[in-house]
């Protein structure tokens, strides 16, 4: 008896049901009848939409050649019908024109100037992402100061004895990145000064910040835009002459300082009070307490804030459409009315989309990695 | 000891701040220079203002409100102030715009919340393929441009697709769908029958607030619950039947119906009008979407696992539990939603929807060169409809956030 061990007999499998491929299907698709039904219309639903969609946009579609005969085929009673994909033909031909605008897309010669900038800025942006890299803030603060005069000077030329493509030849996606960049970098101090000054302990400035922020925010920026080339050329003597991307680029930089500031005063309201206490306890006065202790503090907590509007600046640059310029939007709608690719629309727009889309997902899920990587307990 | 004692104030006395580093003085400073900077920066653009409005002969004014304005609006759709051309004056190209601002923000947010909490809902289903495919429409809609949407809704998809009248989708008699835009029955009334619709209309809510009252005061007193829904449904049932039983050769709904190549009647909402709605639709509602998911998440699991150990089951936990907190969470992003919608309504200038910034800020303001004026009331419109949303999400926040300790 006293030799008697307890053994436990090894444990039975789970059931077959609840396991593996079929397990997850019975849990996550068919775990109630109304879940069943459910599953059911969203298959349904799947069957409807995605493979005419996959269809039309890469089996049954066009990107050989260079001529619109690509994209049409010969119908039923011998009529030249369109054919039944998309016809990515249109988006290849006009690719240069979608990307750089007119002028570059005119002058082949000149293109390598803003394929350049574009591949700077990647080059440039690459190190951020590296972890053992060192010198970010000091690089971060070049690609934000520093890089828009390079851009500047590679994509108008003038600085550099290049021919000129003047900033109204300037047009598609490079006009959306500038006006966007430009956006943000402009409204990146002002609204430091803005988000400061709206909690200043001094009634004029604090409510003159409140005033200006609300002020923008209230509006929709196609107001601001129509305001910009309207009113703009008003309000400065006659010899001052601002272009129309100058005038958008203005209105924009003010529009996007509102929101930035709104971004940044989340920042410096999640600050604990004691680091405010402390500055002041160290005898530093505004500008040192600010500097030193409040913003570095403040700016981290608010990059997913300030990326998340930028996002939306990115889209809404979009509205400069309205006024006239060429960018990204603009071109893809221009070029699909244009006479030989007339018609293409829906190619038009679902390259534009994709490109928005691309970029917009990958900076929100940016964002939101930060966010959680910056979250070190700073936040109350 | 009695040394020291003394002796401490006299150390601890701070030292004399120089006025120049006196914070009073240098808030004084400051606060001065912004006002003068200020004051310099309006003067400076004034005068330029008026020097270049002299220089192309513009002159500054509201004289134009009572010209007759030189041109058509967009679409004949004008539900409560209609333009003739030749005879409307410029103020009454402001109040239209202003209507069909509100109209289709009004519209797009009744539209846009419906659709966002389904699909808000939808996105925490418990089923994979559900939840996936409402992700994938809330990552869509919200990372491209709205105005790209509009433009694919209005110009690639209901313009080429609509069909000609004679063709049209038809949903029973009641929804009908062409290239002219959607066409819903009218309501009709007449004679006694406004009267007869408006008193048991009135009469109905006055019921269904007092049965609420009673309902909760019985709640308190004894406990018992009260199907206050369907007791309130019931009630405007019964005062629908009960108006068309004595009115009923009074009221009837006027149908669309094919004459010639066209409907005629009905209530007709052209096809830019829906396509805009659409677009702005769509759009909001991913947002909100967004925003009702969070609220829900936002409602710790403690919550409604105590609900459900005291006894109330799922329909309950969830009605009295859950949705309250995560409404909490929920109303206030959404209020801004509501907001960025009345704003982005003004994209509807690049379909060619006649709001106010199409035919005020837009079409007017070339007419006159009077762009002063009328981009200071152009902004001014959404100024107003800014305000009165945030004094809506103060008073909410105010009556329903929780109270800080």
């Amino acid at each position: 008896m006293a030799g008697a061990v307890f053994t436990p007999i090894a444990a039975r499998p789970a059931p077959a049901a609840t396991v593996g491929a079929l397990g997850w299907v019975r849990a996550n698709l068919l775990s109630s009848p109304i879940n069943a039904l459910l599953t059911l219309a969203a298959l349904y639903f799947a069957w409807k939409v995605i493979p005419p969609s996959l269809d039309w946009l890469f089996f049954n579609a066009t990107i050989s050649g260079g001529t619109v005969a690509e994209c049409k085929t010969a119908g039923e009673d011998g009529l030249i019908v369109d054919a039944p994909g998309a016809c990515w033909t249109f988006v290849k031909v006009r690719f240069l024109q979608l990307m750089f605008g007119l002028y570059y897309s005119g002058n082949l010669d000149q293109v390598w100037r803003p394929v350049l900038m574009f591949a700077l800025f990647v080059g440039l942006m690459i190190p951020l992402f590296v972890r053992s890299f060192r010198k970010k803030l000091l690089l971060g603060a070049f690609i934000v100061f520093g890089f828009p005069f390079v851009a500047y000077a590679l994509v108008h030329g003038e600085w550099l004895g290049l021919p000129v493509a003047d900033t109204d030849q300037w047009g598609g996606f490079m006009l959306t990145f500038f006006l966007a960049s430009v956006g943000i970098v402009g409204a990146l101090p002002l609204g430091i000064l803005f988000a400061l000054g709206r909690r200043s302990q001094m009634p004029v400035i604090r409510a003159f910040c409140i005033f200006y922020i609300e002020m923008w925010r209230a509006a929709p920026l196609i107001t601001v835009l129509y305001m910009a080339s309207n009113l703009l050329p008003l309000f400065f003597p006659s010899e001052v002459d601002f272009d129309k991307v100058a005038r958008a680029m203005i209105g924009i930089t003010l529009f996007q300082s509102a929101y930035t500031a709104e971004a940044i005063r989340g920042g410096l309201q999640a600050l604990d009070r004691g680091q405010f206490e402390a500055a002041d306890a160290l005898g530093f006065g505004f500008w040192k307490k600010s500097g030193l202790v409040v913003l570095p503090q403040a700016l981290k907590i608010s990059i997913p804030g300030i990326v998340n509007s930028f996002i939306e600046l990115f889209k809404d640059t979009t509205l400069v459409l309205i006024i006239g310029l060429f960018d990204l939007l603009n071109m893809a709608e221009t070029a699909s009315r244009s006479p030989e690719w007339k018609g293409y629309d829906l190619e038009a727009y679902v390259f534009t989309a994709s490109v928005f889309f691309v970029f917009c997902f990958g900076m929100s899920k940016y964002s939101q990695a930060l966010e959680r990587k910056l979250h070190t307990g700073h936040a109350r | 000891m009695d040394d020291s004692q003394q002796q401490q104030p006299a150390a601890l006395q701070p030292p004399k701040i120089p006025w120049r580093r006196d914070p009073a003085v240098r808030a004084l400073f400051f606060q001065g220079a912004l006002i003068a900077a200020l004051l310099w920066a309006i003067v400076t653009v004034a005068g330029n203002t008026a020097r270049n409005m002299e220089e192309r002969g513009i002159k500054i004014g509201l004289h134009f409100f009572d010209d007759v304005a030189p041109f058509s609006i967009p679409l004949d759709f004008f539900p409560f102030w209609s333009f003739t051309l030749g005879e409307s004056l410029y103020w009454e190209v402001f109040v239209i715009g202003v209507q069909n601002t509100i109209i289709i923000s009004v519209f797009g947010i009744i539209g846009a919340t419906a659709l966002g909490f389904f699909v808000g809902v939808l996105r925490l289903s418990p089923n994979w393929l559900v939840a996936k495919f409402a992700a994938a429409y809330i990552e869509a809609f919200r990372n491209t441009p709205l105005l790209l949407q509009l433009l694919f809704w209005n110009f690639a998809v209901f313009l080429p697709l609509a069909p000609p009248p004679r063709q049209s989708w038809t949903l029973g008699e009641s929804f009908i769908l062409n290239k002219a835009g959607l066409y819903l029955p009218n309501p009709v009334l007449t004679g006694i029958g406004t009267v007869i619709f408006t008193v048991s209309a009135v009469a109905a809510i006055a019921a269904i607030i007092a049965m609420r009252k009673w309902a909760k005061k019985r709640q308190e007193e004894t406990g018992k619950p009260f199907p206050l829904f369907f007791a309130s449904l019931a009630v405007l049932i019964a005062a629908a039947v009960l108006a068309l039983l004595f009115a009923g050769e009074q009221v009837s709904f006027e149908y669309a119906e094919l004459k010639g190549l066209n409907y005629r009647g009905g209530a007709r909402l052209p096809l830019i009008a829906f396509a805009l709605w659409f677009g702005l639709t769509a759009y909001t509602a991913a947002f909100i979407a967004e925003n009702v998911r969070g609220g829900i998440v936002a409602v710790a699991k403690g919550q409604s696992e105590a609900a459900r150990s005291l006894g109330l089951h799922h329909g309950a936990t969830l009605k009295l539990v859950v949705i309250p907190q995560a409404m909490r969470v929920i109303i206030p992003p959404t209020i801004s939603q509501f907001l960025n919608l009345t704003k982005n309504s003004s994209l509807a200038v690049a379909i060619g929807y006649p709001e106010v910034v199409n035919v005020w800020a837009g079409i007017s303001l070339n007419q006159t060169g009077q762009s002063l004026v009328i981009m200071a009331m152009t902004i001014g419109v959404y100024w107003v409809l800014s305000l009165l949303t945030s004094a809506a999400l103060n008073y909410y926040n105010t009556r329903v956030q929780l109270r800080g300790r």
